[in-house]
């Protein structure tokens, strides 16, 4: 087990299950489809992320550097909050980019309900990356801390 | 909630709700946007025009047309007239009846009413659907130095790099925020500090590196860092005519799609360069060498997700980003000698190329477009990447030379050079 600090973005406490991408995450190519054609599980569509193409995001703690790719990014990360599509939580190593950190602000400002909000903790260092492995446990707590662990 | 950027009473009074609920909660999603980089205060929009990302009225996007409702309801249109990104539907791009359903039906089912309240918020003219809104011909080119709100990342990267304008790689809905509120938080690429190198650039072919391709490998390397790209000049000159900023235009698409850059330098030609030169790189700026070698690498190393991946193409799609008027020539001229090689009349694989509608319009004065009519190419104003963003498209063999257009579907990158023999080739071919 490890923890790890970072800094809160948008806060919140969760719980869940580590996916990891060691690129950046491409928004558009990654939810795109999910969000065309109901996908409730958000499975990513983006070919060159070898990572995560063909997985599960949705309810995921999703671990990566940072987002790239088209600025739709952030009205797409909104889309996915308010459909109740997105990962558990977004976990960055780096600190945010913009398209992400848009998103992640209009969430929480925008959206009420609960079960579209996303925490999000930015700032994670390269060591978080290196450690964590999909399928591990994440608890994400307020104060921007990461307790990563071995599945049980 | 306390915040570190400095916001000037007017300011403060908006956070507060002096302007009502939903513009307080635009002004809070900006400030808040900013304080996760830094930003030291809200700055005016200086340019005239603003330019959106969001064209399509996408049936999965429905979250995002609501809150626009509730800006409308605000009574808080955009303070800027702006231009927005193409439009994903245009019945002279060839689909079957099955595309047609799922194009309408499924996915810009609400297209129609997404155009309505554009026009409600502030579109510049039926002509402004386009990914290229700084051309001549469409006129939505900020000066050097303005402040803007956009985003549609090819456009920023231009607007940045070659016009010398300054706009952080903005996200879809923070773009009209701004031009709502008439601020935009400072930091990054609003700075001089957020717009020196990273990285150094060198380049060192043997030949003038496909646009598409060099922006590709770059993106991918320095991701949202800043290159600083020297022995470019010795290709494109040093002076910023129509033939640089086209390659530049398309060089730039691949940097931010491929990667996430919002700012280029090119030694000896785009503005700021030009004018401070290599005082513009960081110390610590790393070193990344371009060579033949490394383009092919990049190239051979793109992944193919054609089922058959010696199908024949059913489509090419040339203009992602929208072509510019001089690119709509010298293609004319190339698919004209392509077709005089092989001996065929026609292109023998159905190819589209798109463009602003004012450019198009601009194209079709000329005597080209006659000439392009008769080799059997079709043009268009549509965004080739919302057509294959259709789960049936994405099953069909289409070939491009954008890389943009690759990163985002299943089209197949080509060179100019290739795209070119493989549609005007003799049928049967390969």
């Amino acid at each position: 087990m490890k923890s790890f600090q970072g800094r809160v973005v948008a806060p919140g406490r969760v719980s869940a299950e580590a996916l990891v991408s060691h690129g950046g995450l491409n928004t558009l190519a990654s939810f795109q489809k999910a969000l065309q054609f109901g996908d409730k599980k958000a499975t990513c569509g983006d070919q060159n992320n070898p990572d995560l193409y063909g997985k599960q995001m949705a309810g995921k703690a999703l671990c990566l550097p940072q987002t790239i790719g088209s600025t739709t990014g952030g009205l797409v990360l909104y889309c996915a909050c308010s459909m109740g599509r997105q990962p558990a939580a977004m976990l960055f190593s780096n600190p945010i980019d913009s398209l992400a950190a848009a998103g992640a602000v209009l969430a929480d400002v925008w959206l009420d309900a609960p079960e579209a909000k996303m925490p999000v903790i930015d700032s994670l260092g390269d060591e978080f990356l290196e450690y964590v492995k999909d399928g591990m446990n994440i608890i994400v707590q307020e104060d921007g801390k990461v307790i990563v662990s071995d599945p049980f | 909630m306390d915040y570190k950027v400095k916001l000037t009473d007017e300011q403060k009074a908006i956070l507060e709700g002096s302007k009502g609920e939903t513009l307080a909660k635009v002004m809070e999603s900006l400030v808040r946007y900013g304080e996760l980089f830094g930003a030291t205060e809200m700055v005016p929009i200086s340019s005239k025009y603003n330019h959106l990302v969001t064209s399509f009225g996408l049936k999965a996007l429905g979250p995002v047309y609501e809150l626009m409702d509730k800006l409308l309801e605000a009574g808080a249109p955009s303070g800027q007239k702006f231009t927005v990104d193409p439009k994903p539907l245009d019945k002279n791009v060839p689909s079957n009846f099955a595309q047609d359903v799922v194009f309408k039906f499924f996915m810009y089912s609400r297209q129609k009413d997404y155009e309505k309240q554009l026009a409600d918020l502030g579109l510049l003219s039926d002509n402004a659907f386009t990914c290229t809104c700084y051309m001549d011909e469409v006129g939505n080119k900020p000066g050097f130095g303005e402040v803007l709100s956009w985003s549609e990342s090819s456009a920023v990267v231009y607007a940045n790099s070659v016009l010398g304008a300054r706009c952080n790689r903005n996200s879809g809905i923070i773009d009209l925020m701004g031009s709502v509120i008439g601020y935009v938080p400072k930091f990054g690429l609003l700075t001089d500090e957020g717009r020196k190198a990273d990285w150094i650039v060198e380049i060192k072919t043997t030949k003038k590196p496909e646009a598409q391709l060099l922006g590709s490998a770059i993106g991918m390397k320095v991701m949202e860092d800043i290159p600083y790209v020297v022995g470019l000049d010795k290709w494109l000159g040093t002076e910023l005519n129509e033939e640089a900023c086209t390659y530049l235009k398309d060089f730039g698409a691949a940097t931010a799609s491929n990667g996430a850059v919002g700012l280029y330098h090119i030694d000896k030609l785009t503005p700021e360069a030009a004018k401070s030169g290599k005082k513009l790189i960081k110390k610590d700026a790393k070193t990344y060498v371009i060579d033949d070698a490394e383009l092919e690498r990049v190239y051979r190393e793109y992944p193919v997700i054609w089922k058959n991946k010696d199908a024949a193409p059913k489509l090419c799609f040339m203009g992602c980003p929208h072509m510019s008027l001089q690119q709509l020539k010298d293609w004319t001229e190339k698919v004209e000698e392509g077709l005089a090689k092989s001996g065929e009349k026609k292109v023998t694989v159905p190819t589209v190329f798109t463009a602003a509608p004012d450019v198009l319009e601009a194209f079709g004065k000329t005597p080209y477009a006659e000439r392009l009519k008769a080799t059997g190419v079709i043009t268009s104003y549509i965004c080739p990447l919302m057509y294959m963003n259709n789960p049936l498209s994405e099953k069909m063999p289409v070939i491009t030379s954008s890389n943009k257009l690759r990163t985002y579907t299943s089209a197949r990158f080509y060179t100019d050079d290739e795209i070119a023999e493989q549609i005007t080739q003799k049928k049967g071919g390969k």
